[in-house]
């Protein structure tokens, strides 16, 4: 395979732009080879973050000409010859240096999340759950934390919603715990008003660039705000508590 | 940048976030301890998250018979008898608990049609014994101790890489490091440090390995004073991927074979049966039909020589290879969907479906893999006392990969995600115990900061042009050729003769740039205990003249009783490193019976 | 870290210092073409309902009744759903005229639509630009999701699929009845059009995510559900495929209502099949 371009965004939160590098490619690459390959020749000090390279840690998270992706499973043979690929670090999050990006607003957000809370355990001291009860959850757990989601989401990233938006990774994880079949939490209000599950309007982008190809807005997300509409919006439920004045078990 | 640091104290402070680094951070802080937990990387990115079989304990879900004194004998014998007993012994007794408590901590493994933990079949293991999530159990793990930890009141440092540790004494009392963000350093105080850094692989060109696995942990127990055993037996894998060259070397899990998956070579034939050793012969199947049969029928079938031991498999692919019957890119073939319908397939291996399709445009489930060995995992670390953890220095432990022996001379698939639990719980309570009982306070020596601050930043000011990428993918390449899956003397000392150059020319590494994540910087540091190990390595295999586990030497091909009964051990001396053959423990009477009862 | 600021065009929050990159997106593959074909094609479908709904004439040619005008509910219907000389009176607005019965019936199908899950992703993006694609930056700067009215309403989306399942009813009734032509049982051209449609608009109700959380999906130990937990395994099947079925319904009922109305107006001549 013959020489690429790669368009590269280096510099800081302060200043920094794209800068154009020839760098060789081989058979099978994938762009994290190239990067790496452009790194150890050209560029040193290239600031790129990954690990696996496997698609199992969700580290070199990146915007490839626009589009968030994963360095390590973008294969070059994507991209028409003489193409100029384009690599951007994530533009939702504070940017360290070019293309690492700060992600701590994903960390913090999971701080937040209250953790299991079982309920008490067979006369036998064990647990049972039978698959059924756990498939649909099973796929919550498939996510590598890699945040494209978090990324591509436009209530993070275009409309800075950060305080009081968790994002589509932790619906998810929000789901995982809610449809858990040993939970014994509400968490329906804290994702309706902690979470804040109505700012998505379920434009799917999550969805797209998920690379563990993970249903989140369809299994995820929808399933929670139906679940919302059951606690906050069934007129009927809502007639019965206002007339007992029941109250809601707290999530934490 | 500047040379000063800035300081962060805890009673204990944990190195590594894997699944072991994890597990101490819990029970250390269960104990009441402040507790600091330093990643190299973004927490929950650590290798243990590559882990894709299972995580072995005898539960005794799928197979009633299955307690932990097979698991024990399993583990022994994968390991040629040179395990740490007592850690063996631990090992598998509390693995069953510490699987337990991954559930309620809110690990979802595959079920039983009761309702109970589903096991699979691997490698060395008497029985269906290995908990799972699919082919992505190391994912589940790592995950529910990072929730867990989370809401444990633990300081994590993210993206930050402990240099040296410090010493008051003999003892020691925290650890230099610096932060990638900024390249800024800090010093943490610490009354205990339990080392949970992983392996060594990255000294190697083909490995499963990722980038921070450069041997920090036992680099930095080595400099402080501890010994290392073992450190000749590494473990390749002996399937990874071998084709496009990018992803040489990611990992395959050993799930295939255990559902259903057979090696094969260029002639189409399951070659493992020729390449069964007289230490296995009595369990495992000498016959197709029976092999076949075992996978329904494990009461009266013995098993399948693809499920042989990792070492076993591993020389088996590399003589086929040799011997001209490889695949067109010099692996053999791994072929599961002879056997098993697309859908089964994908619901068990759904990774490995993924990977294989994404990265070799190879469906799996229509067609073979091609796979060969890659490095893996080292059996060997750090010389830690089996109860607690400790090492040879007072105040710092260590556990999962970077502690040695209870694998032995080869590590079982399974073990390792068990033993990250079991040891990782016991050094992390045994650190706290320790910190709260030494109390006092530790001195930092200011100046001893101060030139590790001004040794780390040289590589900025040199003279010389030396490429850190460059050195250390010759190290590499030089590992991989020298000192692989097949030894020999003449290779050992070329190969320790080429590490003492790349060393000279690792102290003319020249960096460009400013401290912030600066991954040439980065490079050239991890330098210094990446050929710290590779030298161990290269020096404990020279010195072990037999073949054992993950050690084969062309010319000293058989196993030798004396060498089965003594470690190699490898500690700091004059500024170099000394090496001494010492007893292993005495194995127990009890367990002697148990080893010898066949199976 | 986290900033407070909101409604900044540039996504920037107070002390979040992002990617200086100008440029609102970096994508190089024609990523409005999606947007933009949806928006054409909703748009086309509002215009000619619209349209259709209005002409109040052409909607029923014996044994069909479009479903536009079903259930019929005027006295003087072309064919009065229930029953001849049955219904209301009509309803006259000044200016306006007699309102044709269609408008009583499509606001309907119309919400359920409306505040389906699916078609609100499209209209989001299409309409709204928010966003027209991933990683293109939004149109609007101010930006409450569907936290504040109108659009909080969409949470009552499962309750325009019980109504939804009152037109489908009238609609499976309507293609029955089209086997009964005149000169007794048969089957033509256009009673295949009503039964493709029924099914298409029947996949499409049941594949709803409302339909799935009623069906099953408020469970969480399906193990002591299993009536609901196959229930609901069924529905999520159909509902992998729901977008389809939103746009292959949409098509099926603008061109049955086209086909009856072409065969009314004489302009194309149905065939008996039987």
């Amino acid at each position: 395979m013959p020489a690429v371009t790669l368009r590269v965004f280096r510099g800081d939160a302060a200043a920094g732009g794209f800068r154009d590098y020839r760098v060789e490619t081989e058979p099978g690459m994938v762009v994290l080879d190239v990067v790496h390959r452009l790194q150890a020749t050209q560029v040193t000090d290239l600031a790129v973050r990954w690990n696996c390279k496997a698609g199992k840690c969700g580290s070199c998270s990146a915007e490839i000409n626009g589009v968030p992706r994963l360095l390590c499973m973008t294969r070059m043979n994507l991209f028409a010859d003489g193409e100029t690929i384009t690599l951007a670090p994530l533009r939702a999050f504070p940017l360290i240096r070019d293309l690492v990006t700060d992600v701590s607003y994903n960390y913090e957000k999971a701080k937040q999340i209250a953790p299991l809370r079982l309920k008490p355990p067979e006369a036998d001291g064990s647990y049972r759950m039978m698959q059924e009860d756990i498939d649909r959850i099973q796929e919550f757990h498939k996510c590598i934390e890699c945040f494209l989601c978090q990324d591509v989401c436009h209530v993070i990233r275009d409309h800075d919603t950060k305080p009081v938006f968790a994002g589509p990774r932790f619906f998810i994880k929000l789901a995982s715990l809610e449809m858990h079949p040993l939970d014994t939490r509400d968490r329906i209000d804290a994702i309706r008003r902690e979470a804040g599950l109505g700012l998505c309007n379920i434009t799917k982008c999550c969805t797209e660039v998920c690379p563990e190809h993970i249903h989140i807005t369809d299994n995820g997300i929808i399933p929670l705000k139906e679940r919302m509409v059951d606690e906050f919006f069934d007129p009927v439920v809502w007639l019965v508590r206002k007339l007992r004045g029941t109250p809601k078990a707290p999530a934490s | 940048m500047a040379r000063d640091w800035e300081t962060q104290e805890h009673d204990v402070i944990v190195v590594g976030a894997g699944g072991a680094g994890l597990r101490a951070a819990i029970e250390a802080a269960a104990q009441g301890v402040s507790v600091g937990l330093i990643c190299k990387s973004l927490l929950g990115k650590a290798h243990t998250v590559m882990a894709e079989g299972g995580i072995a304990a005898a539960l005794g879900n799928v197979w009633p018979e299955d307690n932990w004194r097979v698991h024990f004998r399993d583990t022994m014998r994968g390991g040629k008898m040179l395990n740490n007993w007592r850690m063996a012994q631990l090992h598998a007794q509390e693995a069953p608990d510490r699987v337990l408590e991954l559930e309620r901590w809110g690990a979802l493994f595959d079920r039983t049609k009761d309702g109970r933990i589903l096991q699979r079949d691997f490698g060395g293991h008497r029985y269906a014994r290995l908990a799972h999530v699919g082919d992505r159990t190391g994912l589940e793990m790592i995950r529910t101790l990072q929730d867990h930890a989370i809401h444990q009141g633990i300081d994590v440092h993210m993206e930050t890489t402990v240099l040296r540790l410090l010493k008051d004494g003999d003892r020691v009392c925290g650890a230099f490091a610096y932060r990638r963000d900024r390249g800024d350093f800090v010093v943490f105080r610490a009354k205990a440090v339990v080392l949970a850094t992983g392996g060594i692989g990255k000294a190697w060109a083909i490995t499963s390995n990722s980038w921070e696995y450069t041997g920090d942990g036992h680099s930095l127990a080595l400099w402080a004073g501890a010994d290392l055993i073992d450190m000749e037996f590494v473990q390749f894998h002996p399937t990874g991927m071998v084709w496009p060259p990018s992803v040489r070397g990611i990992l395959v899990t050993e799930g295939v074979r255990g559902d259903g998956g057979t090696l094969k070579n260029n002639l189409g034939e399951r070659f493992m049966f020729r390449y069964i050793p007289e230490y296995f012969r009595a369990e495992t199947a000498d016959t197709e039909a029976e092999a076949d049969r075992w996978y329904t029928d494990k009461t009266n079938n013995r098993r399948t020589p693809d499920l042989l031991p990792r070492d076993e498999v591993a020389r088996a692919i590399n003589a086929e290879v040799k011997a001209g019957r490889g695949s067109p890119h010099g692996g053999v073939f791994l072929d599961i969907c002879a056997r098993r319908p697309a859908d089964y397939i994908k619901k068990r291996l759904p990774s490995m479906y993924h990977q294989f399709k994404e990265l070799a445009d190879v469906d799996i489930t229509k067609d073979p893999m091609e796979v060969g060995p890659t490095c893996h995992y080292v059996m060997g670390g750090v010389r830690v006392d089996a109860d607690s953890g400790a090492s040879t220095v007072p105040g710092l432990f260590a556990a999962g990969e970077v502690a040695g022996g209870l694998h032995g001379s080869n590590r079982l698939g399974g073990n390792s995600l068990s033993d990250l639990l079991v040891f990782g719980r016991r050094a992390g309570f045994h650190a706290a115990l320790y910190a709260k009982d030494r109390g006092g306070q530790l001195r930092v020596e200011p100046r001893e900061v101060e030139s590790l601050a001004r040794e780390a930043l040289e590589p900025f000011s040199r003279a010389g042009g030396e490429n850190p990428y460059a050195i250390q993918h010759e190290l590499q390449e030089t590992m991989q050729r020298l000192v692989g899956i097949i030894r020999t003397e003449s290779e050992l000392r070329e190969a320790i003769g080429a590490i003492e150059r790349l060393k000279e020319r690792a102290g003319r590494v020249r960096v460009e740039g400013e401290g912030a994540y600066n991954p040439g910087w980065h490079t050239a540091l991890d330098l210094r205990s990446l050929l710290t190990v590779a030298e161990c390595s290269t020096l404990a295999a020279l010195e072990r003249r037999e073949s054992r586990g993950g050690h084969t030497r062309e010319d000293y091909p058989k196993a030798d009783p004396e060498w089965g009964k003594v470690n190699v051990v490898l500690r700091r001396k004059d500024g170099g490193i000394a090496l001494a053959r010492e007893p292993l423990p005495d194995l127990p009477a009890e367990f002697q019976k148990l080893l010898g009862e066949p199976s | 870290m986290i900033g407070a600021s909101l409604g900044d065009r540039s996504g920037r929050g107070a002390g979040e210092a992002r990617a200086p990159i100008a440029a609102p997106h970096l994508r190089q593959d024609p990523w409005w073409v999606l947007p933009l074909t949806v928006f054409v094609v909703f748009t086309a479908f509002i215009v000619y309902a619209t349209w259709a709904a209005f002409q109040n004439a052409h909607y029923y040619v014996d044994p069909y009744l479009s479903p536009f005008y079903s259930p019929c509910v005027y006295a003087r219907c072309l064919h009065p759903t229930l029953g001849p000389g049955r219904g209301l009176p009509e309803l006259a607005v000044p200016l306006i005229g007699i309102v044709s019965p269609a408008i009583l019936i499509l606001w309907g199908p119309g919400i359920f639509r409306l505040t389906c899950y699916y078609y609100r992703k499209a209209y989001y993006r299409s309409f709204w630009l928010a966003p027209p694609a991933c990683g293109v930056r939004d149109a609007a700067s101010g930006y409450t999701g569907e936290t504040r009215f109108p659009l909080i309403l969409q949470a009552f989306h499962r309750y325009t699929w019980y109504l939804a399942l009152i037109f489908l009813g009238f609609l499976a009734w309507d293609a029955l009845l089209a086997f009964r032509f005149p000169d007794g049982f048969g089957i033509g051209v256009g009673t295949l059009v009503m039964w493709v449609n029924v099914l298409l608009l029947g996949l499409y109700t049941f594949s709803c995510h409302s339909c799935r959380h009623i069906c099953g999906g408020h469970v969480d130990v399906f193990s002591r559900a299993p009536s609901r937990y196959g229930l609901w395994y069924l529905v999520s099947r159909l509902n992998e495929r729901h977008p389809a079925f939103a746009w292959l319904s949409l098509f099926s009922v603008a061109l049955t209502d086209l086909y009856i109305r072409l065969v009314s107006a004489g302009m194309i001549h149905d065939v008996r099949i039987l």
